[in-house]
C-alpha cells in the first residue's frame, strides 16, 4: 500500500492536509513548519513549488509564490527541501505546482527525482486528465500518485473521467473560483461531494476556501480529507515562531476528530 | 499540405502544439464554448451577420494598397499593404471582438471580460460591447495602464470597467492570468473574449477564423490587382492574431512564403525582447502548449518591446506548428529598426503605422531591396499609430 493509500485506510479518520509554499517566507520556515504540522496530526503535506503565473491561485498564494521566486526557489531547491523533510517525517508529501516547471524539467526526470527524494504524489491544477497522459506514464513508472481535480462545474462525464484517472485521492475544489480563504463555503458543497461519492470509491478531499475549524468540520462530515492552504500561508507570513500557524492546525485537527 | 486546413484536431492540437491546460472548472465552459462555436460556424446566418457588421460597422473590406513610393525607396520587390489600420477602432482587433461578441450574445452571456496589453483589444471589445449592449470588464496590467493612458480613457468612455492588474510583471501576461481567474470565478454568466490566437482550444481556432477575413480579402485583391499570388506575406507576431489572419487563407498556396516578425526589443542578447519563437522553448502558458519565453526552471520571463502589442512571452500554437514544419519563417526586428520603419512609412506613404506592424514594415523594406522588381510582398498593416504618439515622441526625444 502506498503512503497516501494508508492514510485513507484508517477507519473513521478525516485526513488533514495543509499546503505550504516551499520557501515562504523562508526555506527555514518550510523546514520547521512541516515536521511541526506532522507532529500535531496532519496526515499529508502539500508542498507548493512556486510558479510565476499561478492562474488557479488567489492573492495569498500568488504573493507567497512571488516572494519565494524572488528568493530563488526553483524545483531543484524544492527537491532538496523535500529530501530533508523526508528524513524528518513519515507522512506523505505531495508536490503542488503548475505544468510548465514539470515540462521544463522533463516529466520523466521530474518523477524520477520525486521518487528519489521521497515525494509521494503530484497535484497539478492546470493539467486535466486529457493532457495528463505523458506525466501519468512517468508517475506510474516511479510509483507516484497523480491527483486530478474536480469542480462543482464538472459534468457527469467529467466526474467519470477524473475519478477513474485520479490516483491517491480525488481533489474536489469546493467552489468555482481560485484558492483563497473564504468566510462562507457554498451551500451545494455536501451535495457535490455526495454526488461524486456515488461514482467512485476513491478517497475524496476538499480544498479551496476552507479556512476555519468550523468549515473543516463541515467538510469532514462528507469528505475523506480537508485541504487548507491560504489561511496557513497568511499565518506563516506574520509569525516567525510558527506559534499561530501551529495552534491553528491543532484546532483544525480537533475539529476533525 | 491539404490536410492542414483541418487543424487543429478535435483535441485542439496543431501537431504537438495547443490543447487545454486549464483548471477543471474551465473545461465544461470550454466544451460549452466549443459546441456553441461549432454550431455558429455551421450557421449561415451567423456569418451573414458577421459579414454585414464587418462591412457597415467595422469598415470592411480594407484596401490592399500598392505602396509605390515605399517600393521605389527600397528598390526591389513591389510592396502592398493590407490596410487593417483603416478599420473602426484603428486595428484588426475589431474583427475578432465582433465575431466573439456575436457568439457571446448567442450564448446569452451578458458579462464580457477581456485582457488587453496596448489597449487595442480592450478598446475593440469595449466598442463591440457598447454596440451589442453587453457589460464589459477589461483587465490591464498596471504598467500598461500608465503607458497607454489614452486607450484607458477610450475604454472608459465606451462604458467598460477597467481593472488594473498589479500582480507579476504588471503587463499583458498578468492581465490574461487575472482574466482567467475572473472566468473561473464567474464562469456561469461570463464570456471570456480572448484577444489573440492563444489560450486553450477553441480560442486559437476561433480567433483565427474571425481574423482570416484579412487573408481572404487580400488573396482576392492581389489576384485582381496583379493576376497572381504574392511571393511573400509579412506580418508582425506578438500572440499572433493578425499574422495568422493573413497567413491562414494562403496556407495551401505553397509558393506563398510566410514571414512572421517578432519584437527583438533592445536586442535578443540583452534578454529584453519578446521574440518567443526565435528565443523561447516549448512550454505551457495560458492554457496551451507552444513556444514560451522561460528560464531554465520553467518560470515565465518578463518581456520588452517598444510595441506594447508584441510584449508577450507566449505565442499562438499554430505559429509554433508553422515553425516546426517550416511553413513560416520567423525573424526579429528591434525597437530602433521598428522606429525607423515607422518614420519611413510616414515619409514615403503618408501613413502613420502602429509600432507593431512597423516591425513588419522594417523587415519587408529590408527584404524588398534584395528581391527583383517582379516579386510581390504583402505586408499586413495591422493597426494605426495614433495610440503610439506618446511612446514615439519620447523615443525620438521630442517635446510637444
Amino acid at each position: 500500500m502506498s503512503r497516501i493509500a494508508s492514510v485513507f485506510a484508517r477507519p473513521n479518520h478525516t485526513a488533514l492536509i495543509p499546503y505550504v509554499t516551499v520557501g515562504y517566507p523562508t526555506v527555514e520556515t518550510t523546514l520547521k513548519a512541516v515536521p511541526l504540522f506532522a507532529s500535531v496530526g496532519c496526515d499529508i503535506i502539500e508542498l507548493g513549488i512556486p510558479f510565476s503565473d499561478p492562474l488557479a491561485d488567489g492573492a495569498t498564494i500568488q504573493r507567497a509564490s512571488y516572494e519565494a521566486l524572488r528568493q530563488g526557489i526553483d524545483p531543484e531547491v524544492c527537491f532538496e527541501v523535500a529530501q530533508e523533510l523526508r528524513r524528518q517525517v513519515e507522512i506523505p508529501l505531495v508536490f503542488m505546482t503548475y505544468y510548465n516547471p514539470v515540462l521544463r524539467f522533463g516529466p520523466e526526470q521530474f518523477c524520477s527525482k520525486c521518487a528519489e527524494v521521497g515525494i509521494d504524489g503530484l497535484i497539478i491544477p492546470d493539467l486535466p486528465p486529457e493532457e495528463g497522459k505523458e506525466l501519468e506514464e512517468s508517475t506510474k513508472r516511479h510509483g507516484l500518485d497523480l491527483v486530478y481535480l474536480l469542480s462543482p462545474a464538472s459534468t457527469e462525464e467529467r466526474i467519470k473521467l477524473v475519478t477513474s484517472r485520479s490516483s491517491g485521492f480525488v481533489y474536489l475544489v469546493s467552489l468555482t473560483g481560485v484558492t483563497g480563504a473564504r468566510d462562507i463555503l457554498p451551500e451545494e458543497l455536501e451535495s457535490f461531494v455526495t454526488h461524486v461519492r456515488r461514482m467512485t470509491e476513491k478517497p475524496l478531499c476538499v480544498g479551496f476556501g476552507v479556512s476555519t475549524p468550523e468549515q473543516a468540520r463541515r467538510v469532514a462530515r462528507v469528505a475523506d480529507g480537508v485541504i487548507v492552504g491560504s489561511r496557513i500561508i497568511q499565518l506563516l507570513s506574520k509569525d516567525k515562531s510558527l506559534r499561530n500557524a501551529c495552534s491553528f492546525v491543532k484546532r483544525l485537527r480537533e475539529a476533525l476528530s | 499540405m491539404k490536410k492542414d486546413k483541418q487543424l487543429p484536431n478535435s483535441q485542439g492540437y496543431f501537431g504537438q502544439f495547443g490543447g487545454r491546460f486549464v483548471p477543471e472548472t474551465l473545461l465544461p465552459a470550454l466544451d460549452e464554448l466549443e459546441t456553441a462555436y461549432e454550431k455558429a460556424r455551421r450557421d449561415a446566418s451567423f456569418w451573414t451577420e458577421f459579414g454585414s457588421l464587418s462591412h457597415d460597422y467595422a469598415g470592411r473590406p480594407t484596401p490592399l494598397y500598392f505602396a509605390e513610393r515605399l517600393t521605389r525607396h527600397c528598390g526591389g520587390a513591389q510592396i502592398f499593404l493590407k490596410r487593417e489600420d483603416l478599420l473602426h477602432t484603428g486595428a484588426h482587433k475589431i474583427n475578432n471582438a465582433l465575431g466573439q461578441g456575436l457568439l457571446a450574445r448567442r450564448m446569452k452571456k451578458r458579462r464580457i471580460i477581456a485582457e488587453t496589453g496596448a489597449g487595442q483589444h480592450g478598446v475593440a471589445t469595449a466598442t463591440i460591447c457598447a454596440k451589442l449592449g453587453l457589460n464589459c470588464v477589461v483587465y490591464m496590467g498596471e504598467e500598461d495602464v500608465q503607458r497607454q493612458a489614452l486607450n484607458v480613457f477610450r475604454m472608459k468612455l465606451l462604458g467598460a470597467e477597467l481593472r488594473p492588474v498589479s500582480s507579476g510583471t504588471k503587463t499583458l501576461k498578468d492581465a490574461i492570468n487575472e482574466a482567467i481567474r475572473d472566468w473561473v470565478t464567474n464562469v456561469s454568466n461570463t464570456y471570456y473574449l480572448l484577444g489573440s490566437v492563444v489560450g486553450p482550444h477553441p480560442y486559437p481556432l476561433m480567433v483565427r477564423d474571425f481574423q482570416s477575413v484579412i487573408g481572404k480579402e487580400a488573396r482576392e485583391q492581389i489576384l485582381v490587382q496583379c493576376g497572381r499570388l504574392p511571393d511573400y506575406i509579412i506580418a508582425c507576431v506578438g500572440g499572433g492574431s493578425n499574422s495568422i489572419g493573413i497567413f491562414h487563407p494562403f496556407v495551401n498556396d505553397e509558393n506563398v512564403k510566410f514571414v512572421g516578425v517578432e519584437a527583438a526589443g533592445k536586442g535578443i542578447r540583452t534578454g529584453q525582447h519578446a521574440a518567443t519563437l526565435a528565443a523561447g522553448a516549448v512550454g505551457v502558458l495560458h492554457g496551451a502548449k507552444s513556444y514560451v519565453l522561460q528560464d531554465d526552471a520553467g518560470q515565465i520571463l518578463g518581456t520588452h518591446s517598444i510595441a506594447a502589442g508584441l510584449d508577450y512571452p507566449g505565442v499562438g500554437p499554430e505559429h509554433s506548428y508553422y515553425k516546426s514544419i517550416g511553413r513560416a519563417t520567423y525573424v526579429a526586428v528591434n525597437d530602433k529598426e521598428a522606429l525607423k520603419a515607422f518614420q519611413l512609412l510616414c515619409h514615403t506613404e503618408g501613413i502613420i503605422p502602429a509600432l507593431e506592424p512597423s516591425h513588419a514594415i522594417s523587415y519587408a523594406a529590408k527584404m524588398a531591396g534584395s528581391l527583383d522588381r517582379g516579386q510581390i510582398i504583402v505586408v499586413n498593416l495591422s493597426g494605426h499609430g495614433d495610440k503610439d504618439m506618446d511612446i514615439v515622441t519620447e523615443a525620438l526625444g521630442v517635446r510637444l
